[in-house]
């Protein structure tokens, strides 16, 4: 730093710290006022107004010495104001006033201390609540749990600011209207809530990592934001193998980022990929997280996000494509079948029996889901038939089934590719 | 994006001794955890004494010379390190700010990635390794 802007506190610089020392402590900091306050809407309200105190502040007083205890403390301050304003307005203000003064304020249980961690896991459990829908716990979730502004969550999902607040808005609303507990689920209740919370984790990864509409093939920003999310409720969650599976199976697909588009922008498909450019770090990682899974469980069918972790590993360990195990992911894909029935399951072990047993033995099990509805306008359907008649020499079908998925894709890299291979045939 | 985090040795890591050092063990252990707990950390290893390590000398001509550890001023070399993702190098500051170190100086650095080389990286190298790749794609 220069001298000359030294002398001046450095405006910029104690915003963007604002914005760090945010980053790191909101989840926190809403957790633990929504267990005091048993609002996670008026948590989120109070923890912004400290933020956006710190925006004011600390460019004049530059950043306190612990940021985050200053934020906690605002908040606290803006709750006890509020709680005083509201017993004066109810005419109460005596016998509120008195009780104050008694009881333990309580939000001097806000502390960086070990139940703040709960608090975050029922932070997390609140946000992916079902009473919600999808869109509204994605939002919910990246705002309260990744820290992230509205304006980020619009631009990741190409929506309107105004739109996206709206809809944090209403999500909140949602939750104090449906007197929602601000707690993490126990017994039968908490696998299936546990299952949204995966869910909602990996719909963010996914809008991340392949973005179904417009030019853009990856919003890599998502894909970190979801195995954050995903690594901190391993962290929180240490015994449930699918939170682990989900992790190793977000870390293993995001290995293969760099590799998945080449100069032009053109896609490049997981066989024909240069995996000396897959990310060896997060495929350690990955590989770590699975293991940790099969040994919670025991085995490595316990979920769906373990197996499809499984199946990405089999792809991970392959040093050169034609290593590839395809008899073991025809198998697992079979398991997962089993586990849970979906006509694109099915679709994806005929693929790896065609890598295993040759397009012949494959082409019947695709066949078979010609006309199930719920592939009607799946354009893979047509891409993977397109492969298996091209493979077995029937280029004038193969090239129909490529056209039929090119005008069915809403993405533009991947139309590009298709038209390709209907070309070539 | 990713830092890397590359802490210093001292005298005491160089000797391997670790005997005085119980209460920085458990505050770094605790560090490790909140780590952990935010989704940040990739990986973080602390380094044994330069005693146990080599280094390997380029000449001019590329001959090589192999020198053994240890190595001389324990406050050059590095001793441990953490790759972390974050979303900015600010927030990669605010992280290192809350760790327990006293009485060093803890360098961040950000791991490069391909655009960090795109146009810098000359097109036919490039495109000589893209020919090999489809050659060895033919073979296989």
């Amino acid at each position: 730093m220069t001298p000359a802007a030294s002398a001046a506190p450095d405006v910029g610089a104690a915003r963007r710290t604002a914005e760090a020392v945010w980053r790191i402590e909101s989840a926190r900091l809403i957790a633990g006022l929504a267990r005091v306050t048993g609002d996670v809407g008026l948590a989120e309200d109070l923890a912004q107004d400290a933020l956006v105190a710190a925006l004011e502040q600390w460019p004049a007083t530059g950043v306190p010495d612990s940021p985050g205890a200053w934020l906690t403390a605002v908040a606290r301050r803006r709750y006890v104001d509020g709680v005083r304003r509201q017993a004066v307005f109810d005419r109460k203000a005596e016998q509120i006033g008195r009780e104050l003064a008694e009881a333990e304020d309580p939000m001097d249980e806000i502390e960086f201390d070990a139940h703040v961690e709960d608090d975050v896991l029922r932070l997390i459990f609140t946000a992916c609540h079902p009473v919600l829908s999808r869109d509204a716990r994605v939002a919910l979730t990246l705002k309260l749990v990744a820290g992230l502004s509205t304006e980020q969550i619009a631009r990741a999902f190409l929506v309107s600011t105004p739109t996206m607040a709206a809809r944090v808005t209403r999500a909140k609303k949602a939750l104090g209207d449906a007197r929602v507990p601000f707690e993490v689920p126990v017994g039968a209740e908490l696998e299936a809530r546990l299952a949204s919370v995966l869910e909602v984790v990996y719909l963010i990864f996914n809008e991340g990592y392949a973005a179904t509409s417009g030019e853009s093939w990856t919003r890599g920003d998502l894909c970190e934001e979801a195995m954050r999310l995903g690594r901190m409720l391993a962290a929180f969650a240490p015994d449930e193998p699918e939170v682990h599976g989900l992790v190793a199976l977000m870390e293993i697909q995001a290995s293969r980022i760099p590799a998945r588009t080449g100069q032009d922008g053109a896609m490049i498909t997981l066989l024909d990929q240069d995996r000396s450019r897959w990310d060896r770090l997060l495929i350690t990682h990955g590989l770590e997280s699975l293991a940790r899974a099969r040994s919670l469980s025991g085995s490595e069918v316990s979920g769906p996000y373990v197996l499809q972790a499984a199946l990405a590993a089999c792809h991970a360990r392959a040093l050169i494509a034609e290593d590839t195990d395809w008899t073991r992911i025809a198998t697992l894909y079979q398991v997962l079948a089993s586990l849970s029935p979906s006509p694109v399951v099915e679709l994806n072990r005929a693929v790896a029996v065609a890598m295993a047993d040759g397009p012949a033995a494959a082409l019947p099990i695709v066949d078979s889901l010609a006309d199930d509805p719920a592939l009607r306008h799946y354009h893979l359907l047509s891409s993977v038939r397109g492969d298996l008649l091209a493979r077995l020499g029937r280029n004038a079908e193969a090239r129909a089934e490529f056209e039929r998925a090119a005008a069915m894709t809403a993405n533009a890299a991947e139309r590009a590719h298709l038209l390709r291979r209907a070309a070539a045939c | 994006m990713r830092v890397m985090v590359l802490v210093k040795a001292n005298e005491d890591s160089e000797r391997g001794d670790y005997s005085g050092h119980a209460e920085e063990f458990a505050a770094m252990g605790k560090y490790n955890e909140e780590l952990r707990k935010a989704g940040i950390m990739l990986a973080g290893e602390g380094l044994t004494p330069s005693s146990d390590g080599k280094r390997v000398a380029f000449g001019e001509d590329g001959a090589t010379r192999v020198i053994d550890g240890p190595f001389a001023e324990a406050k050059e070399l590095v001793g441990g390190f953490w790759i972390w993702q974050v979303s900015s190098m600010d927030e990669a500051v605010e992280w290192l700010k809350r760790a327990p170190f006293k009485g060093t100086s803890v360098e961040l650095r950000r791991v490069a990635e391909a655009a960090d080389f795109e146009g810098q990286i000359p097109q036919d190298l490039i495109d000589a390794e893209q020919r090999l790749r489809d050659q060895s794609g033919q073979q296989g």
